[in-house]
């Protein structure tokens, strides 16, 4: 194996309005190499990814490919340099015969004519190359999805690549088709292409991987061989190494002093998760820790009523319950802040006092309007409390940054006065700032005897908000924490090794 | 300029219109004249009110569709199956050999009421199709526009019925204190939907339904039902157009009763500013509609064949759309601020 440096990236930094996506980020990889680049949700992996691409401009820093200095201008212009990149969802036609996809934009030409004998004859040597043995003529979307990423991955090498970055390529393949998948990573690996592997699935990257580049926080942590870390000192790093034992304020109360059972999933089966046990209590803050992936946002879901248990009972305060959808989950007075604000959470076209006042007047029906006057003081009222800087409350939400879209969603449901509240990454993509405001709301909410699940990718905030912490791992809860077992060691290993005790 | 960002999205159409009749007021005979003749209203403005009406109404109903995501291409076949079973009802068939009519005559809450209540059924099919079985909204609605126009051609079995019945000819010819019913009409309705969706909470659930359907059923609201009952709505209103049709022109043509009126009931509403799935302007709509029939009455005025209203149609919606593009807008807006600079 070649062990050069192929690619070099130093001080690449890039912000958006409001965020920090990348700060001084270096990165290497070396022809014939597969490189794992890891990080939560928001950590800067894809805007590394795409900033290297040319799908973004640079803010500042400079790209070095085979020696030379680099800039892409666009995905294809990286393509054509031998920049290639295949997505999670395959950005293929489905309706297009395999031939097709492989050259598509590039279709090779005769007498002015698509010459579709050399089409075909050439993707079936782009398939061969990965030892896929396929008939190109068959539509896309009669293949399986591992069987249209190779197609992708076909596509990609066949543009000339020297660098192919799998953006997590695994998350909808099963294990054979995962096997599979290596294979030809491997068979590439030989042939002197670098690959960028992003994922997390943190066995995959140890079964896979040379080495491993960690991003937290827009920030490199660093670059490891993966023979020389171990997967508890990998999570470490992921999640945030400075956990600060003393960080965790005060610790409020110690789990004890929390009131009775307000909803508990006793035996709860749902597609994709595994057997749950779980109870949220009044007045306490609640934790989900584990990785990307590993179930946090499918619980929340099937305790807002999103997502159904196929067997075992919803108890509400010590009820059997059938939650039938979110608003009859609300009518319970519960609440739901989802992951994604602009798919799941703001109206982006209406004001700010209207995306406020809009779960309470759902809530009161078509016919008993709130006056202007009412709306304006609630509105009014959480602008102040939690500061949302908006020009005025008749402000589009589009135009608010994402830190203070999640304010307007946060009001939203307080103003509506729930009894449970779920926040599923409440910080993710804002700045300190208001990530601490929210971490301080959260505290004030249950000291008022709001039941609160606080669920976020960075560990720390888990630890410092919640009094009891459950870890979650591969779709299942593996543990519980409380009082003085809280703290990151003790997490960060049930997460990379799955339950310490049981 | 307007601080309202209501106003500010009305100017432009706004504009749009007081051209046209500008341009009448130049070049038509007498456009400005409105006469008192046998207590009734006439004149060019009021023909546009009195002529428009039908399509009026169709966009009120269509700006709500729309505000929803949606689209509603049928309206126009709802008219002929409206005024087709008007007709019918009116004169249900043969009777000796000749066409009869029922004796008592049919009442008139029946010729109305019945016609109504089918449409209502129609538009119900779309919104099912539409909200809860998941098809997109022009391939859903396109089903009854094609199929719409033979149902209306069974239940007139094929033939153009003409009828007399004076209650109902007041719907589309009369007159209430001297003002066209059908304006009267148009004008009522308006401010029913304006109170129903502004003075309750219905047109912002509208536009949360319509801006992101997700986000609105995590709080709560009855997206899908929400976008079943504009369906049911919008189906009402071309039904009402249909009445004020067949009532005018005493006959229910099945074939070309309403034809092409979705087309300007969605230019209406285009041109008068509403967001397609999001945002909607009642007022917008209004002044919208009165364009479209302002192009067709000038054009008539001139003797130029009616098919060619169709081209200036299309010049007048491609101008409006082009200065409300955000393409047009933030080049406007750059120049604007490039020369504040400088």
């Amino acid at each position: 194996m070649v062990q050069s440096e192929l690619l070099e990236i130093r001080g690449l930094s890039k912000s958006f309005p409001g965020v920090r996506a990348l700060t001084d980020v270096d990165f290497s990889l070396k022809s014939g190499e597969i490189h794992a680049l890891l990080g939560e949700n928001g950590a800067g992996k894809s805007t590394l990814i795409k900033t290297l691409t040319g799908v973004y401009k640079k803010d500042a820093g400079k790209v070095f490919f085979d020696g030379k200095e680099f800039e892409a201008h666009s995905p294809a212009h990286a393509g054509q340099n031998g920049i290639s990149t295949v997505y999670q969802e395959v950005n293929l036609i489905p309706g297009l015969s395999v031939a097709e996809n492989i050259y598509l934009g590039r279709e090779p030409m005769k007498y002015g004519n698509i010459d579709w004998k050399q089409m075909r004859a050439g993707a079936q040597k782009a398939l061969a190359k990965l030892r896929i043995k396929l008939d190109v003529n068959q539509e896309l979307s009669s293949c399986s999805i591992a069987i249209q990423q190779m197609v992708s991955i076909a596509r990609a090498l066949d543009v000339s690549a020297k660098v192919l970055i799998l953006d997590e390529p695994t998350s909808s393949l099963d294990e054979g088709e995962v096997a599979s998948l290596f294979e030809v990573m491997r068979n590439l690996r030989s042939q002197g292409i670098a690959i960028v592997f992003i994922t997390h699935f943190l066995d995959q990257v140890y079964e896979i991987c040379d080495r491993i580049t960690v991003l937290r926080n827009s920030k490199l942590v660093g670059v490891f061989n993966v023979n020389e870390l171990s997967k508890v000192d990998l999570v470490t790093h992921m999640l945030g190494k400075e956990l600060d034992e003393e960080s965790r304020k005060s610790h409020k109360k110690d789990g004890q002093s929390a009131g009775d059972v307000f909803m508990e999933l006793k035996d709860v089966v749902a597609s994709g998760l595994g057997q749950m046990n779980l109870k949220v209590r009044k007045g306490e803050v609640l934790g989900f820790a584990g990785l990307l992936g590993s179930g946090r946002t499918e619980v929340a879901e099937i305790l807002f009523g999103i997502r159904k248990p196929l067997s075992g009972e919803l108890l509400l305060n010590g009820k059997k319950t059938n939650l039938k959808n979110p608003r009859n989950a609300i009518s319970h007075g519960i609440a739901f802040c989802p992951e994604d604000r602009r798919r799941e959470g703001i109206i982006a076209d209406l004001s700010v006092r209207e995306n406020i006042i809009l779960a309470i007047q759902a809530r009161r029906g078509i016919f008993r309007t709130m006056s202007r006057k009412e709306q304006q003081r609630i509105v009014d009222k959480y602008i102040e409390e939690l500061k949302i800087a908006t020009p005025d409350a008749e402000q589009k939400v589009q135009f608010l940054s994402g830190g203070n879209q999640q304010k307007v969603i946060l009001a939203r449901w307080l103003a509506s006065n729930p009894k449970f509240l779920i926040l599923d990454e409440p910080t993710r993509g804002i700045d300190v700032g208001v990530k601490l405001d929210i971490q301080d709301l959260v505290g004030a909410l249950s000291e008022e005897g709001m039941a609160v699940l606080f669920i976020s990718s960075e560990l720390e905030e888990v630890l410092r908000s919640s009094e009891r912490v459950l870890v979650l791992r591969d779709r299942n809860i593996v543990d519980e924490l409380t009082g003085e077992d809280i703290n990151g060691a003790k997490v960060m290993h049930t997460i990379a090794e799955g339950s310490t005790d049981v | 300029m307007f601080k309202n960002e209501n106003v500010r999205k009305l100017l432009w159409p706004a504009v749009a219109l007081l051209v046209i009749l500008l341009f009448n007021v130049f070049f038509t005979e007498n456009f400005l004249n409105i006469e008192v003749k046998d207590g009734h209203l006439f004149g060019s403005l009021i023909d546009i009110l009195n002529r428009g009406a039908p399509v009026l109404i169709i966009s009120i109903g269509m700006t709500l569709v729309y505000a929803t995501g949606g689209i509603d291409l049928s309206v126009g076949s709802v008219i002929a199956i409206s005024g087709a079973v008007a007709a019918q009802l009116i004169r249900p068939g043969y009777i000796h050999g000749i066409l009869e009519y029922p004796d008592p005559p049919t009442s008139l809450f029946v010729v109305i009421g019945v016609p109504l209540l089918i449409c209502a059924i129609a538009g119900a099919w779309n919104g099912v199709l539409v909200a809860f079985v998941g098809i997109q909204p022009i391939i859903a609605t396109l089903i009854l526009m094609v199929a719409g126009r033979g149902i209306a051609q069974l239940v007139t079995e094929g033939q153009i019925p003409v009828f007399i019945h004076e209650p109902f000819q007041f719907l589309g010819g009369g007159f209430l204190m001297g003002v066209p019913f059908p304006v009267i009409v148009s004008i009522l309705l308006i401010a029913a939907v304006y109170f129903l969706t502004r003075r309750t909470s219905l047109g912002l659930f509208i536009e949360s339904s319509g801006g992101n359907p997700i986000a609105s059923r995590y709080m709560g609201i009855k997206s899908r039902l929400i976008v079943l009952s504009t369906y049911v709505f919008c189906a009402l209103c071309a039904g009402l157009a249909g009445l004020i049709i067949c009532s005018d022109i005493k006959a229910a043509d099945a074939n070309n009763a309403g034809l092409f009126l979705e087309l300007d009931a969605i230019a209406a509403v285009i041109i008068g500013g509403t967001m397609w799935g999001g945002r909607f302007t009642l007022a917008g709509s209004v002044i919208g509609a009165l364009i479209i029939q302002s192009i067709t009455t000038t054009i008539l005025a001139f003797g130029i064949p009616p098919e060619v209203t169709l081209v200036f149609k299309a010049l007048v919606i491609i101008i409006v759309s082009l200065i409300q593009s955000e393409g047009i807008q933030d080049a406007i807006n750059t120049w604007k601020t490039k020369r504040a600079q400088a």
